[in-house]
């Protein structure tokens, strides 16, 4: 079954109060590579059957009313994987 | 319906026909906590709690709303975020825009629906300590000008129990200076803030004043032995004020 992959993350000026405990934490397990982390959403939309255009339009609609809130954060990707 | 007696030595209300004439709304989704609460604060004021129900299609004669807090539809995806797309809440949306001027509250949960909805407008993200907080907060009464905080004289403190993970109110500076600007911000923290909240903002209104929402839980502070310090009922002037516009007293 074919999935459309829906990305959000918060907006680049809201701060993310998970991603800093989570960069906060990293050092901790000798991960000291890394300045900053942001955390995001990932959403897989299984489709039964072909992903048409218009498939591809509702998910890009769906991501944009539903998925994520346009106040705090952007759709960063919507593409569709084959498995 | 029988109320439960109080206790701390308060005594209930003697029942007035004229003010238990308004009927004020409670909705209930899945998940909703403080339902009860806010219908027994309602009757506290001396108004009619009406059931409502998240699933309904149709919006039951009320003379306002109020969305209490909670956990709705699990608070999954965004807190509120499902909510908003109940059947119910397309009737609220649409009588709070209508000429009508229909009263809403969002208390907590009912806040992070009304800024889904864009009744109201910024948004709330997880507290910037990330943790779940329950405290009694004192809250500035920045605009006494709302149908929900008449009863309130400007500028006054009020004590109220928080109690969320998600309380940060966050907005972009030009929609938080517009808010400013038109005394929209209804409250504000006093002392510490206790999530983040930009502008130490608690509470903030629509244009109108018909809308409100805030964090805080005002149906928690209504009745003394239940409330902060025990006797604390700051709370009831949000359920008064709403009466005051309903009846025409304000």
């Amino acid at each position: 079954m074919p999935r459309i992959v829906v990305d959000v993350m918060l907006k680049p000026e809201i701060l993310d109060p998970q991603g800093k405990a989570i960069v906060g934490a990293l050092p901790r397990l000798g991960f000291t590579a890394f300045s900053a982390v942001r955390q995001g959403k990932r959403f897989e939309l299984t489709v039964d059957g072909e992903v048409t255009e218009e498939i591809l339009a509702q998910a890009r609609e769906a991501a944009e009313t539903m998925l994520s809130n346009p106040v705090i954060e952007d759709v960063v990707n919507v593409e569709v994987v084959a498995d | 319906m029988t109320e439960t007696p109080l206790i701390g030595g308060a005594t209930l209300a003697p029942v007035d026909s004229r003010l238990a004439g308004a009927r004020i709304g409670v909705v209930t989704f899945p998940g909703t906590l403080d339902d009860r609460d806010a219908s027994r604060a309602v009757r506290l004021s001396g108004a009619t709690a009406v059931d409502l129900w998240h699933a309904d299609t149709v919006l039951a004669d009320v003379d306002a709303v109020i969305i209490p807090g909670g956990f709705s539809y699990g608070d999954y995806l965004r807190a509120g975020a499902i909510s908003r797309f109940a059947p119910l809440m397309s009737q609220i949306i649409d009588a709070a825009n209508s000429d009508a001027k229909l009263p809403v509250l969002g208390i907590c949960n009912g806040f992070q629906i009304l800024t889904e909805s864009h009744l109201l407008p910024g948004s709330m993200i997880k507290n910037d300590h990330l943790k779940f907080l329950c405290r009694d907060t004192v809250l500035r009464v920045e605009n006494n000008n709302t149908v929900w905080t008449n009863a309130y004289a400007p500028g006054a403190e009020i004590t109220i129990p928080l109690k969320n993970q998600d309380g940060q109110y966050i907005a972009d500076e030009k929609t938080l200076d517009a808010l400013e600007a038109e005394g929209r911000v209804a409250f504000r923290y006093v002392g510490t803030n206790p999530n983040g909240s930009r502008r130490d903002i608690a509470g903030i209104s629509n244009a109108a004043g018909n809308v409100v929402g805030l964090m805080p839980h005002p149906e928690h502070a209504v009745e003394t032995g239940y409330g902060p310090g025990h006797t604390g009922t700051d709370g009831l002037g949000f359920f008064t004020s709403v009466l005051n516009t309903l009846l025409g007293g304000k």
